[in-house]
């Protein structure tokens, strides 16, 4: 659907993309999250993400987030990068961007997305700190 | 009946293997192997969560599995 794009790769995103395929003159709201590699969790200090991804499910939940989001909400656009492998500190790990009318739908849809995101789409992050390795949210 | 299961994140560091063949009792359901896979890999029981995907998509625990089916191990996901 031409309202939707979805990305999932190892190639690096940038919010510019994510913001150009949601532009349109319908909308004067754009709401944009991006999420970057941060260096400390816990007081721990991170090297770098990874993120690995069952792809063809994980392409399939984000579309269906952002199904969700056109009907939900009423937004025009929206388009979710996501990305696989090595993420380093600052990098984005993620962009998700939403075009409606007004703005607080388009706050409000992009929240939900992100949120939803990262409940339902079978990607994975690891933190590498200088000694050793965590599977993030995988114990209680 | 055979089942091919898959494995991602933790799941994977677990098992040891991204793939595995295994065979299940005709008739299992969900719900059944996932008890033997935590009689077999104790540490699964540790994890926050513990989901299948079946064809793509979540499966609940009472969905039943069929020959040659690829089981997909979702721990907790953790995108974003």
């Amino acid at each position: 659907m031409q309202n939707i794009d979805i990305q999932l790769s190892e190639a690096p995103i940038t919010s510019i993309a994510a913001e150009a395929h949601v532009t349109n003159e319908e909308c004067g709201g754009i709401v944009t999250f991006v999420g970057t590699a941060r260096k400390f969790t816990k007081g721990k200090e991170v090297v770098r993400l990874e993120f690995e991804a069952y792809e063809p499910m994980a392409i399939k939940e984000m579309n269906k987030i952002a199904h969700q989001i056109l009907e939900k909400f009423p937004a025009k656009k929206v388009a979710i990068h996501h990305r696989t492998g090595v993420v380093n500190l600052k990098d984005i790990a993620v962009v998700i961007s939403v075009s409606c009318p007004h703005r607080a739908a388009a706050f409000e849809a992009c929240q939900y997305a992100i949120d939803t995101l990262k409940q339902t789409v079978p990607i994975w992050k690891k933190e590498i700190f200088e000694d050793g390795e965590i599977w993030v949210a995988a114990h209680p | 009946m055979k089942l091919k299961l898959k494995a991602f994140g933790i799941a994977k560091d677990i098992i040891g293997h991204r793939e595995l063949n295994i065979v299940v009792p005709t008739g299992s359901k969900i719900s059944d192997l996932k008890k033997s896979l935590i009689d077999s890999y104790p540490a699964f029981a540790d994890l926050a969560s513990l989901s299948f995907a079946v064809e793509e998509e979540y499966q609940e625990d009472d969905f039943s599995l069929t020959e040659n089916n690829e089981v997909v191990i979702i721990p907790p996901v953790a995108g974003g």
